[in-house]
């Protein structure tokens, strides 16, 4: 099932495993996948070297599907377990796939200690606001007033925001998508790829069966211009049908507010111009939740420090001074009698 | 003052000297006292004039409770002598009491006619009454069992330390080393080892080091110069004579388990990443390794327990050793993680360093009671080797054992070791690493015909497929797995063969462990002593002190406790009455119960203390009377 014609270039399809994929039909995960096996084909992985790494809920079948090496794990657990991986074999491409639920609720601790570490890998984060696996209860990201089994009366809980949660761990790399942007995601899945250090990437994802729909009000074909941004480096924060919508900071409120260009006197000089390695702004960007502010997408923030590899691979070295131990000396180490 | 002339006089004549066979020292002070330092140095003082030695460690779990309180004593214990010394002791021949507390503490258990030595300078009206006395024991017959000799350390050690400039704080710290020189001349050992240890330990404070010195050499010179009890002029131990030719160094159960893993690892050609979270008693196994990186391994402190036994997997899925530690409630929280690993057949060593539960329990204090949670505490059917290390030495061959059956099985092993063996120190006659027989481990590289679950049909472990194999690439998880190629399976004949797979493979390893051999005493009779873990010790020495009585008894001790030696049921079968010691209430004896049916009798105690010997060969005679 496995056989690599290899050196031909593998394409998205080589990185499709046999297994029937059992995502309901309509679920965003598949078009997650696809973006991902593109991703794949489009930097040349090498399958034995690629690990998938999952906790539990439906995005966490995501490995069984993918002809690479996959470990699907227990709830909440993925990041200890990708963690353990790489400090076994710091050269293996580890990608970890999550749920809102399992990233957020019972693995809340362990991203923030994978983020805080800066363990080299890539994180992406399935948020459909919802539980699906165990049908359909109200999740961390769910927003208040959200009626599911758990909650008939409506949420009474706040949502928590993954990207904000993710930055505020100490992410250096926080990037997001949405299921539906077909042309968008491989490419930030390559620049995730790319940054060394956890890279972090949130997908608003679309669960069909318990939360359909939940995204609408800023993915739906006929807002979608208006309520989103796709975030460049270098580039103004431009949006809208004709593009002249812009984001400006002000300075009273310390926060984004909507602009247009060749509108009330502002020019395309007044909308700010995204830098991806200022925190900042891409905690100003992850939390327009005011109405009217459109949701942004693309890499928020990435500003390389160095990886949890990086620093282990500097302590061994300092210590080792490239001597392999030697386990006699060692127990010979200190007060020692001989008994004739 | 520390002149060579000075040392040389610890090698004073020894005809004075009252000579035994073995003796019992408890320091006893303050949490802040430093008696853990002091019992150390003795130790290593101990084990350097050529004793054997046992010693246990007994402080309380707060750092530094309330000056002065009964519940902040920390005690240190030693026996040591001529002959085998199996356990820390039970009565001591002498106590050093810091404080008013101390002695109220630990008074109970001197020795009629033993020394107590007591710092005066700490018997103010306040600790008193902390202590709870409401007189001055010094001035009442509380002592009148006892020979007392009253010193006021506080003040000896000042005026020892005065010209060295140290505030009256830091000069009153010195207490410890001015007992601990008392206590040298009394056992007559050398200062030197404690002098370079001080050199080193103080480095950067030349001043303290000097200070602490001066205290040592000052409580020395006062055994040497003033007849403190009528007539006492110290002890002297023989050498002991019983010892087989070798290296030697003193060890504790947390170093010696490190090192027996990393022996392990190297045994077993891979990298270790052990991973760990900090829990008393367990600690002192993540220090110890910590500090050994250049050994081809790697420590990792997780952020919880989960994520410890997570990233340990992770790493055996990657094709390390993957190894976690902790304590009772750590090794619970980690109960979901072990069943993945059960399931994914992924080799994993778990090392439970025990402590008194349940819950928080006492932390610091000992008991064997996580047998019950070792064999059977996790969800599903979901068995795994479980061995137990019998002494702070054993830890170290323990180990190595570990990591072999989890190695060659392909599968979690949980090793128990306690907070008594954790902590405790014994000699130890230094194993020669290069002769160990190795255990390579093979992974899978063949792509030809392979399958994630392609078992070793003698073993019946999969084979070990590592990423980073090239067209070995697979998928496995804790959903239930087809039999063969590991993928999800729903079936329910594939659900029943996985399951006896893997309860059959478990009981396998008995196949390939030593058969159960009989202690002491002889291997049939009318009553057997069978114990696991730190209580090797008391019942060894309980039974070899009735065996020399002409007491018919045999003591078994079982290293493997899942799956248990395949001759033991037979063994057992030889014997008319089975009586189980343990510090818990009855575990091991439920097991042998419910797998042998054998009437097995239990000897329980919770105490978070170690069995003495006397309760052993009370509780043994009994058990013999009982019956005839």
């Amino acid at each position: 099932m496995n056989d690599i014609t290899s050196p031909a270039k593998l394409t998205a399809k080589d990185f499709a495993s046999d297994q029937e994929v059992r995502w309901c039909p309509g679920c965003g995960d598949y078009a997650i996948l696809k973006a991902v096996q593109k991703t794949l084909a489009d930097i040349e992985a090498t399958p034995e070297n690629t690990v998938f790494i999952s906790g539990i809920g439906c995005a966490a079948r995501f490995p069984y599907y993918m002809a690479t090496y996959g470990f699907h794990t227990i709830h909440g657990r993925a990041p200890a377990f990708s963690t353990g991986v790489k400090l076994a074999n710091p050269d293996l491409d580890v990608w970890v796939v999550s749920g809102d639920g399992d990233a957020l609720s019972i693995g809340g601790n362990h991203l923030l200690h994978l983020l805080r570490r800066n363990v080299d890998l890539q994180f992406l984060l399935f948020n459909n606001e919802i539980y699906g696996l165990t049908k359909g209860q109200y999740s961390p990201t769910s927003r208040a007033g959200t009626r599911s089994p758990s909650t008939p009366h409506g949420s009474i809980e706040s949502p928590l925001s993954a990207t904000l949660f993710a930055l505020g761990a100490g992410a250096r790399f926080v990037a997001r998508g949405i299921d539906s942007q077909q042309k968008l995601l491989p490419g930030l899945f390559q620049r995730a790829h790319a940054h060394k250090g956890t890279s972090f990437v949130e997908i608003f994802q679309n669960c069909i069966v318990y939360n359909d729909g939940v995204f609408d009000e800023f993915t739906a074909r006929t807002v979608a211009a208006e309520r989103q941004i796709f975030v460049e480096h270098g580039s103004p924060l431009l949006f809208g049908a004709d593009n002249n919508k812009g984001l400006r900071l002000n300075r009273e409120t310390m926060a984004f507010e909507v602009i247009t260009v060749g509108e009330d006197g502002y020019e395309l000089g007044d909308v700010h111009v995204h830098n991806e390695t200022n925190r900042n702004l891409a905690t100003l960007l992850a939390q327009m939740d005011e109405p009217g502010l459109p949701v942004a997408t693309g890499i928020l923030y990435c500003n390389p420090a160095p990886s949890y590899e990086q620093g282990l691979a500097g302590l061994t070295e300092s210590v080792q001074s490239g001597e392999q131990g030697n386990l006699n000396a060692l127990l010979r180490r200190g007060h020692t009698w001989t008994v004739e | 003052m520390a002149t060579n002339t000075a040392f040389q006089k610890d090698i004073a004549d020894d005809t004075r000297r009252k000579h035994l066979d073995s003796a019992v020292v408890r320091f006893a002070g303050d949490s802040g006292d430093g008696m853990q330092i002091t019992g150390g140095q003795f130790t290593l003082a101990t084990a350097l004039s050529g004793k054997n030695l046992s010693t246990f460690p007994d402080f309380p779990a707060e750092i530094r409770a309330p000056a002065g309180t009964t519940f902040g004593v920390s005690s240190f214990q030693i026996n040591f002598g001529s002959r085998v010394i199996k356990t820390s002791g039970d009565e001591f021949d002498v106590l050093v009491a810091m404080n008013p507390a101390a002695l109220r503490v630990e008074i109970k258990d001197l020795k009629v006619g033993g020394i107590v030595i007591i710092d005066t300078g700490s018997f103010s009206d306040r600790n008193l009454r902390k202590a709870g006395f409401e007189t001055d024991p010094l001035e009442s017959t509380f002592l009148g069992r006892y020979r007392v000799i009253k010193l006021d350390i506080s003040q000896l050690t000042l005026d020892a330390v005065a010209e060295l400039g140290l505030s009256k704080k830091e000069a009153l710290r010195c207490k410890n080393f001015w007992t601990l020189g008392y206590i040298f001349w009394m056992f007559g050992h050398k200062r030197q080892t404690t002098v370079d240890w001080l050199h080193a330990k103080f480095a950067n404070r030349a001043d303290i080091a000097n200070a602490n010195i001066a205290a040592l050499n000052a409580g020395h010179a006062l055994g040497e110069t003033s007849e403190t009890i009528d007539g006492f002029q110290g002890y002297a131990i023989d050498d002991a004579d019983d010892i087989a030719p070798g290296l030697y160094r003193t060890v504790t159960g947390g170093e010696a388990l490190s090192w027996g893993l990393a022996a392990g690892a190297q045994l077993a050609d891979l990298k270790m990443v052990f991973c760990s979270y900090p829990i008393t008693p367990a600690s002192p196994i993540l220090h110890t390794l910590s500090n050994m990186p250049e050994h081809n391994l790697v420590t990792f402190q997780a952020e919880d327990e989960i994520a410890a036994a997570c990233a340990a997997i992770g790493a055996s899925y990657a094709g390390a050793l993957g190894v976690t530690s902790s304590s009772g409630p750590g090794v619970a929280l980690k109960g979901e993680a072990i069943g993945l690993a059960i399931s994914t057949e992924l080799p994993l060593v778990i090392v439970n360093t025990q402590r008194a539960g349940p819950s928080t329990g006492l932390p610091t204090k000992t008991e064997q009671s996580d047998l019950y949670q070792s064999v059977f505490g996790r969800n599903g059917d979901a068995p795994l080797v479980v061995i137990a290390a019998r002494s702070p030495a054993d830890c170290f061959d323990t180990a190595i054992e570990a990591v072999r059956i989890a190695t060659k099985y392909m599968t979690p092993v949980i090793l128990l070791s306690d907070g008594y063996i954790g902590n405790a120190a014994e000699p130890w006659q230094i194993p020669d690493v290069d002769k160990l027989v190795p255990f390579p481990v093979s992974f899978r590289t063949d792509p030809e015909g392979f399958q994630p679950y392609d078992r070793d049909p003698e073993t019946l472990a999969r084979n070990w497929a590592v990423p980073g194999t090239p067209g070995l690439e697979h998928r496995i998880g804790g959903i239930e797995k087809h039999y063969e190629s590991g993928h999800i399976s729903y079936d329910p004949d594939n659900h029943q063969k996985m399951t006896d797979t893997r309860a059959a493979k478990i009981l396998g390893v008995a196949n390939d462990i030593e058969d159960q051999t009989v202690e002491s005493g002889e291997d049939s009779g009318k009553l057997a002593i069978v114990g696991w873990g730190s209580t090797y010790g008391p019942i060894s020495r309980a039974v070899s002190n009735l065996l020399a009585e002409g007491i018919g008894v045999s003591h078994i001790h079982l290293r493997h406790i899942w799956p248990l030696p395949s001759n033991l049921g037979d063994l057992l079968s030889n014997f008319e009455n089975v009586l189980i010691p343990e510090m818990n209430t009855g575990q091991l004896r439920t097991l042998l119960r419910s797998e042998y049916l054998i009437d097995a009798k239990g000897l329980n105690k919770v105490s978070g203390q170690p069995f003495k010997i006397h309760e052993l060969e009370d509780a043994i005679k009994a058990q013999l009377e009982a019956r005839t």
